[in-house]
C-alpha cells in the first residue's frame, strides 16, 4: 500500500511525519537537528531514501546533511566522522558545507555587487542555502539556490559544491536587490521533459530560465507589473515569491508573486494576471494539483506588512480554470482568530490517486487535505514555525 | 590536554558532549585550537572559521581566563593556564541583544 513521508523544515529543526495513503494517522519523528533552522528537506524522485536538509544558523553558518535511509540517520556528505578531512597531499577532500561563489577568470563570474535596500551597492555575501532541489534523474546530483542569490550544483551527493555562475554574471546581477527576506534564490523548476530547461526565481530580481543546462540564463519577467519598483515593468526587480509547474505541461508556469498571481503559457516569455476574485493576491506559496495541471492553489494573505490571512481566516483557495476563478476551501481550516503566515516553500502535494495538499505555518501547525483539498486536518500542531514542507509519495 | 568548551549547536553538530580534550601542538593558539577541533570532528569545519576567508564567524567569540580573545590575532599564544589544562578555551555563540 501506498504511503506519503512529509518532510518539514522549522526554525528549530527538522521533521518527518510519515502516513499510509489514507492520511489519517500520522507519526511524526524528530526534531532532527534540534535548535537549527532548517530552511529545507528534499527527496529525491530518484532513489526516495535519499534526502538532502539545508541546516543552518546565523551564528554557525550552512551545514548541508544528507540521509540514505529515508531520514532515520544522516550524515555530513563528505565528512564522515573518523575519516580524514584532507588527501596526503593536504588538499580538502570534501567540504560540503563549503559554498563559494566562483571568480574564476576560466569559468566564474567576477564577483560584482549587487543593490542594497537603499539601492547602494553592496557586495555578495554568502549566507545560506534556501532551497534543495534533486536531480529528476541523477540521484548525486543536487541543485541548490542561496541567500545571497546564486545558484549551486553537486554532483556528487552534496560533497562538494559549485557554482553555476551564469545566472549571477548574466549581466543584471548588479541589478538584483534583496526582499525583505534577503536576496535568495527560493525557486528551482526542473522541466522532466528537457533536461536542458531550467527555472529559478529570486526576490527580489525576478525570475530566470536556462536552456542548456543552466550554463546561460535569461531573465523571464515580461508581463510582470511592480509598482513598488522605479519602473513597474523593469526586467529586474521583481520580488517573485514562487513558481510552479505541472511536470506534464511544462511550458505553463504559475507565479505568486509580492502581489499578484501570475500566468505563462510559454515558458515565462510572457506572463499575464490571474489574480481574479481572490480576496488579495499577495501570498508566497503556489502548487499545481499532482493530476489535474489547471488546478492551481494558493493562500492568500492580507498584505506586504500585514502577513495573516485576511480576516483572520486560514483559507487556501483553488483555481481548477488554472487561475482568474478562484473558491475558497476552508473546512477544517480555522475560520476565526488565526494570524499565522504560510512561507513560500511550505506547500506541496502528493501524487496519490486523490491528491493530497499540505501546508506548513508559521504558527507550527501542517496541515494535509487527502482530497484535493476539499477537508482538511492538523497532522501536528505545535511544532516551531514552518520554514519549508515537501511531501514525498512511496510504494 | 587543551581543554574546549564548545556550545549546544556545535555540539549536537559534532555529536559531542559540551566539553572536549585535545592534543594541540604547541605554540597552543586559537587557530591551532580550532584547527586540531576540526581535525577531530570534521563537521565542525566552516562553522567557526568561514570557508574561503579564513576568518572568525562574526558571531562566534572566543574567551580565555576571563578574557575575550575574540579579537586578537589567530596566531597569538594562548595563556599558561589554558596550556595546562587548567582553564578551558572557550568557544561560544554571541548573544546579541536581550
Amino acid at each position: 500500500m501506498s504511503r506519503v513521508r512529509v518532510l518539514a523544515g522549522t526554525k528549530k529543526g527538522a521533521f518527518i511525519l510519515t502516513a499510509d495513503a489514507e492520511r489519517k494517522n500520522w507519526t511524526i519523528d524528530g526534531p532532527f537537528f534540534g535548535g537549527w533552522e532548517i530552511y529545507h528537506v528534499a527527496g529525491s524522485t530518484v532513489n526516495p531514501d535519499r534526502l538532502y536538509a539545508s541546516q543552518s544558523s546565523d551564528w554557525f553558518g550552512q551545514i548541508i546533511q544528507r540521509s540514505d535511509d529515508g531520514g532515520k540517520t544522516w550524515q555530513q556528505p563528505g565528512t564522515p566522522p573518523g575519516t580524514p578531512t584532507t588527501t596526503p597531499e593536504g588538499m580538502p577532500i570534501a567540504e560540503s558545507n563549503k559554498f563559494v561563489y566562483d571568480t574564476s577568470e576560466e569559468t566564474g563570474s567576477p564577483l560584482t555587487t549587487h543593490q542594497w535596500y537603499d539601492g547602494t551597492a553592496h557586495p555578495w555575501e554568502f549566507k545560506r542555502v534556501w532551497h534543495l532541489e534533486p536531480s529528476l534523474t541523477e540521484p548525486d546530483t543536487v541543485y541548490a539556490g542561496v541567500e545571497d542569490a546564486a545558484l549551486f550544483i553537486s554532483k556528487d551527493g552534496g560533497s562538494n559544491w559549485q557554482e553555476l555562475s551564469g545566472l549571477r554574471g548574466n549581466g543584471t546581477g548588479p541589478l538584483w536587490q534583496p526582499g525583505a527576506g534577503g536576496m535568495c534564490l527560493h525557486t528551482i523548476l526542473l522541466d522532466k521533459n528537457d533536461p536542458q530547461r531550467l527555472y529559478v526565481a529570486i526576490s527580489a530580481a525576478g525570475a530566470f530560465r536556462s536552456d542548456d543546462g543552466g550554463n546561460t540564463w535569461r531573465s523571464i519577467t515580461k508581463g510582470l507589473h511592480s509598482p513598488y519598483i522605479p519602473d513597474p515593468t523593469a526586467e529586474i526587480g521583481h520580488c517573485v515569491h514562487r513558481l510552479a509547474m505541472h511536470p506534464t505541461k511544462p511550458d505553463v508556469l504559475f507565479m505568486q508573486k509580492h502581489w499578484d498571481v501570475m500566468r505563462s503559457d510559454n515558458a515565462g516569455d510572457l506572463w499575464h494576471e490571474v489574480s481574479g476574485d481572490l480576496p488579495s493576491d499577495f501570498g508566497f506559496p503556489i502548487a499545481v494539483h499532482a493530476h489535474e495541471p489547471e488546478t492551481v492553489y494558493v493562500i492568500p494573505i492580507k498584505s506586504d506588512s500585514e502577513h495573516y490571512p485576511p480576516e483572520g481566516k486560514l483559507r487556501v483557495y483553488r483555481s481548477r480554470q488554472g487561475g482568474d476563478n478562484w473558491e475558497a476551501l476552508t473546512n477544517g481550516l480555522p475560520q476565526k482568530d488565526c494570524y499565522v503566515n504560510i512561507l513560500r516553500d511550505a506547500m506541496a502535494v502528493d501524487t496519490l490517486d486523490d491528491c493530497g495538499i499540505y501546508f506548513g505555518t508559521t504558527g507550527g501547525q501542517i496541515y494535509c487535505s487527502p482530497d484535493g483539498g476539499d477537508h482538511w486536518h492538523a497532522i501536528v500542531n505545535n511544532l516551531p514555525a514552518v520554514l519549508s514542507v515537501e511531501v514525498q509519495t512511496l510504494p | 590536554m587543551i581543554r574546549v568548551q564548545i556550545p549546544f549547536h556545535l555540539q549536537t553538530l559534532a555529536q559531542t558532549t559540551a566539553e572536549v580534550a585535545l592534543d594541540v601542538p604547541a605554540p597552543v593558539t586559537p587557530l591551532s585550537v580550532i584547527r586540531t577541533l576540526e581535525s577531530q570532528f570534521p563537521t565542525l569545519r566552516g562553522a567557526i572559521i568561514e570557508h574561503g576567508s579564513n576568518k572568525r564567524r562574526p558571531l562566534i567569540r572566543f574567551f580565555a581566563c576571563q578574557q575575550d580573545v575574540s579579537h586578537d590575532s589567530m596566531t597569538t599564544p594562548l595563556p599558561h593556564a589554558i596550556v595546562e589544562g587548567a582553564e578551558p578555551f572557550i568557544i561560544l555563540g554571541a548573544i546579541a541583544g536581550g
